[in-house]
């Protein structure tokens, strides 16, 4: 019973504040109120069962992909009143395409019967003498370990495209350039002079440039 | 599990509702679109943990951690986008992205 009440409560919590993200007029009330979003989810995911799930989400969501939104939030200096323009034309079609998909998703939902032979047909079923993150665990790092290190690879190859789409190379920053070191030779920076005896050393004007440089 | 199925389809259902409308909505503002995907990841997310408790199989949550992953690649690999679209143009409007129409 308290499950139930629990249930209906957060799922209200999550389904609103979802509308707040879309209808908000400012983004970073919508980050926030995306943050909220996915905390209830993750108490939705804990009365189904997946504890170490709701704990990623809670972690990897509101941790770092929902703060990396409030980052460009606020890093973008944008004007969103003018970016919230066509709200209201764009809101008869929208709801219509919105109402017709719940429609057709609800048809499905109140018909939905397991078969009774379904059961039977488990991959891989919970085991009920472990925990949930020692029963995924167990499940990820052997029978889905190719998938595993994929998703890995996946996340490489996203940090590194997103490295390399906004690393800007400053021109005025004073940063070693190897190459350039390893590609000297003796020719192009040492010069021999013999200089007589009690006169000064007059330096070749090649040598004098390079050093106001 | 004590809440059933259907319930938790029906929730995802509205969140996946929600989340086109939002996109429908929010023609111009790239970063609600964005909020909005996430939104529409987290019922395929909710379905997925709902079958996975109901059906007593844990392959939905192995699913589930996938889906979170490429879920968390896509919205960074999209705000690079999003920072260097900025920086370039000034301006984060979809309807301004449209160099490449020919």
């Amino acid at each position: 019973m308290i499950q139930n009440l629990a249930f209906y409560l957060f799922s209200f919590i999550l389904l609103a504040s979802a509308v707040m993200v879309v209808t908000n007029r400012n983004p970073v009330h919508a980050v926030l109120f995306l943050i909220l979003g996915f905390v209830n989810a993750a108490v939705l995911f804990l009365l189904a069962g997946a504890e170490f799930l709701a704990f990623i989400l809670a972690i990897v969501y509101v941790g770092a992909v929902a703060v990396l939104f409030l980052f460009v939030v606020m890093m973008l200096d944008v004007d969103f009143a003018s970016l919230h323009e066509g709200f209201q034309r764009y809101a008869p079609v929208g709801a219509l395409v919105a109402l017709i998909m719940f429609a057709e998703l609800a048809f499905i939902a109140g018909s939905w019967a397991i078969a009774p032979a379904g059961g039977a047909d488990r991959l891989f079923p919970t085991p009920t003498d472990v925990s949930n993150t020692v029963a995924l665990g167990q499940l990820i790092y052997t029978a889905y370990l190719p998938l595993f290190q994929l998703s890995g690879v996946i996340l490489l190859v996203a940090m590194i495209g997103a490295i390399v789409l906004t690393h800007r190379d400053r021109k005025r920053s004073l940063h070693q350039n190897i190459s350039a070191q390893h590609a000297r030779t003796p020719e192009q920076t040492l010069v021999m002079i013999r200089s007589p005896l009690g006169e000064g050393v007059a330096l070749p004007q090649t040598q004098k440039e390079e050093e106001t440089l | 599990m004590l809440i059933p199925l259907s319930h938790y389809l029906v929730v995802s259902a509205l969140l996946l509702v929600i989340g086109i409308f939002g996109i429908f909505m929010n023609r111009k503002n790239v970063i609600i679109i964005m909020m909005s995907i996430e939104l529409i990841l987290l019922a395929a997310n909710l379905n997925f943990v709902a079958f996975s408790g109901a059906l007593h199989d844990m392959v939905g949550q192995v699913f589930t951690m996938f889906v979170l992953t490429v879920a968390a690649a896509e919205s960074a690999i999209g705000l690079a986008i999003l920072v260097i679209y900025f920086r370039n143009r000034g301006s984060i409007e979809v309807e301004d992205v449209t160099l490449m129409k020919g």
